[in-house]
């Protein structure tokens, strides 16, 4: 991908909410979460990737894109991406969550990484069904 | 650079005195003049790769094929490229220069070359490769390329999906001049010979590349020694050097440093290696590049042993990110230095000539010089001395003795070349940009040359400088051909490819459904 910092943002927040949420709401039932708060849980989880996206690691890979002479950011990138962010989202989950029982590490690695699998596929491809010209604006939408 | 077939220039033999002469036609000037006159609401000039991706666009914006006219004198949109991929080495079986979603036949880009690629394959590994590839890409390894044989294919599938063999007309486009009251009129010498003009609102020029240009020392060669023989270009046939070469061996001097070099040097060392002939190769290099270079720590790019490495002939943001936008907001000069400083002459850096070099230095048949030429002369039977200026004048310039010279720098002639496009700067009110293309506005509509409610396009490499840095590339092709359909949709001449559009064109494309 060759995006801007704005198109960053942009395909960020509409990923997470259309098939990030979607893979989520299917999802959820079957993780082994405490059963009051298992929409609670994930979706926290799913918001707190739109936040710290936004504001800290997308700030963080539009500077290292910088030093990239082409100005891209490969798909194994978008892949890796995933780990550093995955253990920042848990870490505050940690401290702000307020559910009736504990989240596994795997229940929430499971659900994180499957989640962000989706969203790498669509956006390898399906993403320009619909948004013809998202990959010719830096991946703006608006 | 052009196919033998579509050199010929008729020229304006046929125009009328009186039309030859006006800049602005009018409907009763034409009729007087005896040319029959065909009414087509959108003409395309070329036929080749951008007329192709235009009129699929279109088809998909909602145009039917009866209201589009492609005028060339190919019967197939690859011919020329084709022709030219085939002289510089490239055959079918061969990697092209474009990414995975650089997809003529699909103007989404999705699904890709490659994960067709992958799909199609018999064997484990044949599916894994490409998608490795796409993965890991421009990090671990070298952007994955398609076949030319795919890119064909799958164009000869859209092609008949579109229909668009019935928008075509045989012949060679001559002029294209305004119409007194709106539009256009492009005069068209069929293949009976018989001259047709057709009267259009929009005309669309995606004429290619208004011929070959050589080194100036080796022009001065081939004139004054009428050699053409040991003096080629990469981009005219020119077998007979590797077949003399693999006959006989000998020393071949290649210039320039771009992928056709690279192409080059593969066919060479491949054939020195499956047949074991003496072969020397002198790579002539005008400027050498020694590593990693640009402007500043965010502006570099990697290079050694002579090449500036990068995977595609513009940085990967041009089509579509931040470079994109620095070359689009910016004007005149500004511009001119934006583009200069990202492009200039690349080759991608692919594992196996890394290898082949390597092999060629240690052990001493590839050989790297590097110098100005001062001039090409004919030396003892079947040697070309081709002298380099020397640094300080007194010194008496290196001599490099070859049995042949092949000029991989890839020039380009000047627009005027084209007869069509001289005629525009004429007549219509076309002008030159900084690097002495065609001034294009950002919807590639040609500056200065309106007929209201008509407009009058052009795209690919005549319009090299303007507001998109790799107009002359397939993504390059496609993106101007969406500018263009915008602005056509504004004009009310095809529908809005907006969202909905999208999504049931895309699926119509999938079910090989027409549009
Ligand atoms: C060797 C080589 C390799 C390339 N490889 C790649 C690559 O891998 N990836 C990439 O993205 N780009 C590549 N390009 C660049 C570019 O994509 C191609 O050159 C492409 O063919 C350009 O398309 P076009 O429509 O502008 O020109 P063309 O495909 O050449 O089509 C123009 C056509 O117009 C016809 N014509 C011209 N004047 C008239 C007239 N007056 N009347 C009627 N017909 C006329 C010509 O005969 C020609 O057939 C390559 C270029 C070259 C030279």
């Amino acid at each position: 991908m060759t995006s801007t910092y704005f198109g960053r943002v942009q395909t960020r927040l509409f990923l997470v909410f259309t098939v990030g949420l979607l893979w989520t709401l299917v999802l959820t039932p079957f993780l082994s979460l405490p059963d009051d708060d298992r929409y609670k849980v994930t979706l926290t989880t799913l918001a707190w990737v739109a936040v710290l996206g936004v504001f800290v690691w997308e700030p963080i890979w539009h500077l290292l894109q910088q030093f990239r002479w082409e100005k891209d950011w490969p798909a194994i990138y978008l892949l890796l991406q995933a780990v550093p962010e995955a253990v920042l989202v848990r870490v505050v989950l940690d401290r702000i969550l307020d559910a009736s029982g504990p989240v596994g590490v795997g229940t929430f690695a499971l659900h994180f990484a499957t989640t962000w699998l989706a969203i790498f596929l669509f956006v390898q491809g399906p993403m320009r069904v619909p948004f013809l010209r998202w990959r010719f604006r830096g991946g703006r939408i608006l | 650079m052009e196919a033998p077939g579509s050199t010929g220039r008729t020229g304006l033999a046929g125009l009328p005195g009186e039309l030859q002469h006006m800049s602005i036609w009018t409907d009763e000037l034409v009729a007087r003049s005896g040319l029959r006159v065909i009414d087509m609401p959108f003409v395309t000039v070329g036929g080749g790769l951008g007329s192709f991706v235009m009129v699929d666009y279109l088809r998909i914006a909602g145009v039917p094929a009866g209201h589009i006219r492609t005028l060339t004198v190919n019967d197939h949109p690859w011919q020329n490229y084709e022709y030219l991929l085939a002289s510089s080495q490239v055959t079918r079986d061969k990697r092209i220069r474009s990414d995975s979603s650089s997809t003529l036949d699909n103007i989404w880009g999705f699904p890709g070359y490659a994960i067709r690629e992958s799909f199609a394959a018999r064997s484990l590994r044949g599916f894994i490769a490409p998608l490795w590839n796409v993965l890991t890409e421009n990090v671990l390894c070298d952007y994955w390329t398609p076949t030319s044989g795919q890119v064909f294919r799958s164009m000869q599938r859209e092609g008949d999906r579109i229909d668009y063999w019935s928008t075509l007309a045989l012949g060679r486009a001559h002029v294209t001049r305004r119409r007194h009251g709106g539009g256009y009129f492009t005069v068209l010498t069929q293949a009976d010979g018989e001259d047709v003009a057709y009267r259009s609102s929009y005309v669309h020029l995606a004429v290619g590349y208004p011929g070959l240009a050589y080194l100036p020392d080796l022009v001065a060669y081939r004139h004054r020694f009428g050699d053409t023989h040991r003096v080629v270009n990469a981009y005219e046939p020119h077998e007979h050097v590797y077949e003399e070469l693999n006959r006989r061996g000998g020393t071949v001097i290649v210039r320039g440093a771009g992928i056709t070099a690279s192409q080059i040097l593969d066919r060479l060392i491949s054939d020195k290696e499956r047949l074991g002939t003496d072969v020397t190769i002198i790579h002539l290099f005008r400027t050498y590049v020694e590593g990693a270079h640009g402007p500043s720590r965010f502006l570099r790019r990697r290079g050694e042993y002579g090449w500036a490495y990068q995977g595609f002939n513009w940085p990967k943001s041009t089509w579509g990110g931040q470079d994109k936008n620095r070359v689009r907001r910016s004007e005149g000069e500004a511009r001119e230095k934006w583009l200069r400083t990202l492009g200039g002459t690349t080759t991608p850096r692919r594992k196996r000539w890394q290898r082949m070099l390597e092999r060629g230095r240690r052990q001493g048949f590839y050989r790297m010089h590097v110098g100005e030429v001062l001039e090409v002369v004919p030396g003892g039977l079947g040697v070309v001395v081709t002298r380099l200026k020397p640094d300080d004048p007194s010194v008496r310039p290196l001599e490099l003795e070859s049995n042949f010279v092949i000029d991989a720098t890839g020039l380009e002639a000047d627009i005027a070349e084209h007869t069509l496009l001289a005629d525009l700067l004429q007549h219509t009110g076309a002008r030159r940009n900084l690097l002495g293309r065609l001034d294009v506005e950002p919807h590639f509509e040609v500056r200065g040359s309106r007929a209201e409610p008509g407009r009058l396009y052009a795209v690919g490499v005549a319009t090299l400088g303007g507001y998109l840095a790799g107009v002359d590339t397939f993504l390059g092709l496609q993106i101007a051909a969406l500018e263009v359909c915008d602005d056509l949709a504004r004009q009310g001449f095809c529908k809005f490819i907006g969202v909905r559009r999208s999504i049931t064109q895309w699926w119509k494309w999938a079910l090989g459904r027409q549009p």
